[in-house]
């Protein structure tokens, strides 16, 4: 019986001995596709930071590290109000728009995962099909449009079309956050006396915050980012936000590429996003409804 | 505290399936009602549709006298536990506690006060501050209990409110609710799968089966006059052992050999119009070896040879599963429509073995025949074709 046994046992155990030996080096082969993407991503931005620090005389020194630190290109930018002023703008439209979409979008898409009304899935449907639009085919129509109802130029006009691109992608978010929140604990707090006010602001919310937040990032980004609509309805620096900005620099002469410029610029109007994620990384932090059901 | 009372209450969904069909029953003021039936029976929809979380089709539902069918669940003032104790999880143990108050408006010091209460007879004091994600399963079921209590509600509505929990804490919990609900004198509907929570809770059970009612009683009725196949199979564990069967001449003819009723029995028969198949049940706790019964009582019932099969020593009790003659082929397919109708398949107890529960004194050894008495009197008889109980 031993004897028959004890090859099985050692089989087995060559098995296991074996099996670490994998995960290294999977864990290698890994780590080397990671360092490249890593690298891959970050070189351009890395470029970026070091054009945005070198002194205007060699900008075109060919080197990727500074030779001669300074701040030139972001005191330049910042004299004047030819950057400031449009940054100005994109804060201002990048938060309007984006509490205005995520305080919709919530209940919105708590309706769409709690309730069953008709038309819900054509509303679903439609909402997706606008997020898919290409928004060149519109910039035309909305120009003429912002135009004649005075509009045009203005942060309401930048602000509308950021809502109607970015609800249906916040909606959607939201709403699979909602879908994991346990029906139970809204049952509950029915039979507690809430009403159905009371439930969405006491209960649902504050559990859909990590979504909230989520997607805030998400719709603000849109909005900060966006380069067409913002080119596009925008004429003077009323309106213009950072991005579009950036392409009316002009050079020390109008010959020379205000290269230093537009990278400081672009350094500076990344720096809104690193703080978001980091303000808001600690949020979407998964598991804040563990304990409402047994786990 | 009030009496709650359903009249022809039916829950129709827009498909037309009914999930609870014409149910009637008065719950009178304070008393601890269990609603039990498997999975699917409509216990849970009944329930809901007291809380008012689902709305009734038909039929009037009243609490303390008053028709409440229209009513939301906040103005029904009744408090509801969950299965999934469904804890705010972002609100620690205190505000758990408090939030029902809270949304009543109710002073700050007042809800303070109860919630202390609460705590300290739910021994949750020391936890209120903390996160429901940081407590044990039995602490969680207790806040859920706690946030139901503080509200001196009308009714508690429990939802299997045991069923996440492992087998020795609901033990415990369970005595914690008897104790809880006989100290609070609420109106309880309790709603759970478990027969034996049933029995051990329940001042009286409903036995559901697919929306519809099939008994009300006291646990002991449920067990003694079982009103049907159905809820003599679901009561008791483990569960009564069914046999076809035919009455002749004041004497009972089945596979186990022929058995002479007692007369009183044969009387209540005649004048129940008992037809002659008949389906035989007879609870474990009903056999003994024949050897520990003595006197008077050993003339009550019949004696048979058996073979057990299998022995299961529990220490209070030898459970003797052992094989039972097959009954004729015309009778077989009657016998598996009843263990389909009572939900028990193939267990132990149904088909070709009977289960029987023993004196640990008993000598009787795996595969060796001995002598089997079981009590006539306690034979119940059940229409072969309705399963209605017979001779009741």
């Amino acid at each position: 019986m031993t004897a028959v046994a004890a090859p099985t046992v050692k089989r087995a155990a060559r098995v296991r001995t074996a099996a670490p030996q994998m995960p290294a080096r999977r864990k290698a082969s890994w780590a080397t596709v990671n360092v490249i993407t890593v690298a891959w991503t970050l070189f351009p931005i890395w470029w970026l930071v070091a054009l945005a620090f070198k002194d205007p005389t060699t900008l075109t020194d060919g080197s990727f590290w500074p030779n001669k630190w300074s701040w030139t290109n972001f005191s330049g930018i910042f004299h004047g109000s030819a950057f400031v002023r449009p940054l100005i703008n994109s804060i201002g439209i990048g938060v309007i728009s984006t509490v205005i979409s995520v305080v919709l979008a919530t209940m919105a898409a708590y309706a769409v995962a709690r309730l069953n009304f008709p038309g819900k899935g054509l509303l679903i449907g439609v909402s997706l099909m606008i997020a898919m639009f290409p928004a060149i085919s519109l910039v035309n129509p909305m120009f003429n449009i912002e135009r004649a109802i005075g509009l045009f130029n203005t942060w309401p006009g930048l602000i509308i079309p950021y809502l109607a691109f970015s609800l249906p992608l916040a909606i959607y978010t939201l709403s699979a956050f909602f879908r994991e929140i346990p029906w139970d604990l809204e049952k509950a707090a029915k039979v507690d006396g809430a009403s159905q006010r009371q439930i969405f602001m006491t209960v649902i919310a504050p559990l859909a915050l990590p979504g909230i937040a989520t997607t805030s990032i998400l719709v603000f980004m849109f909005c900060w980012n966006d380069f067409i609509f913002a080119i596009s309805l925008t004429s003077t620096n009323d309106a213009r936000t950072a991005p579009a900005a950036m392409g009316f620099f002009t050079g020390v002469s109008q010959f020379t590429f205000p290269i230093g410029s537009i990278a400081a610029a672009a350094v500076i109007i990344t720096i809104p996003i690193v703080i978001f994620v980091v303000i808001f990384q600690r949020r979407i932090v998964a598991g804040m409804t563990s304990g409402a059901v047994k786990g | 505290m009030a009496t709650i009372s359903l009249e022809h209450v039916t829950k129709r969904y827009p498909d037309g399936t009914e999930a609870v069909r014409d149910l009637n029953l008065d719950i009178s003021d304070g008393e601890f009602i269990v609603f039990v039936g498997p999975s699917g029976c409509g216990k849970s929809t009944a329930l809901n549709m007291i809380a008012g979380l689902e709305d009734i089709s038909s039929g009037d539902l009243r609490i303390g006298g008053k028709v409440v069918n229209q009513l939301t669940p906040k103005d029904r003032d009744i408090a509801m536990v969950f299965q999934t104790y469904a804890l705010y999880p972002h609100m620690t143990v205190r505000q758990n506690m408090a939030f029902p108050l809270k949304i009543a408006k109710v002073p700050q010091d007042e809800i303070n006060r109860r919630v202390t209460e609460a705590a300290e007879l739910l021994e949750l004091t020391e936890h209120l501050d903390r996160k429901p994600a940081n407590l044990s399963g039995g602490q969680r079921q207790r806040v859920a209990m706690g946030r139901a209590i503080v509200r001196n509600p009308q009714a508690f509505l429990m939802d299997e409110p045991l069923s996440n929990l492992d087998a020795k804490l609901r033990g415990q919990m369970r005595t914690s609710i008897a104790r809880l609900q006989q100290r609070l004198k609420v109106t309880t509907v309790y709603v759970t799968h478990d027969q034996t929570e049933a029995m051990t809770l329940g001042d009286r059970i409903m036995v559901l089966r697919l929306g519809v009612m099939q008994q009300v009683g006291t646990p002991q009725e449920l067990y003694d006059y079982p009103a049907n196949l159905f809820v003599a199979g679901f009561i008791g564990s483990p569960s009564m052992n069914f046999m076809p069967g035919q009455l002749a001449d004041g004497g009972l003819k089945w596979p186990l050999g022929d058995v002479s009723l007692p007369a009183e029995v044969v009387r209540r028969l005649e004048e129940d119009k008992a037809p002659r198949d008949v389906i035989v049940g007879i609870r474990p706790e009903n056999f003994e070896d024949a050897e520990l019964v003595e006197g008077a009582k050993r003339d009550q019932g019949s004696i048979m040879s058996v073979k057990p099969e299998v022995l299961e020593s529990l220490g209070s009790d030898v459970l003797a599963y052992f094989p039972v003659p097959r009954p004729e082929a015309s009778q077989v397919a009657e016998l598996e429509r009843v263990a389909a109708e009572v939900g028990t398949g193939d267990a132990p107890g149904s088909g070709s073995t009977f289960v029987a529960r023993l004196s640990p004194a008993t000598r009787a050894r795996v595969a060796n025949s001995f002598d089997l008495w079981f009590d006539t009197h306690k034979l119940h008889l059940f229409d072969a074709h309705t399963g209605r109980a017979l001779g009741r």
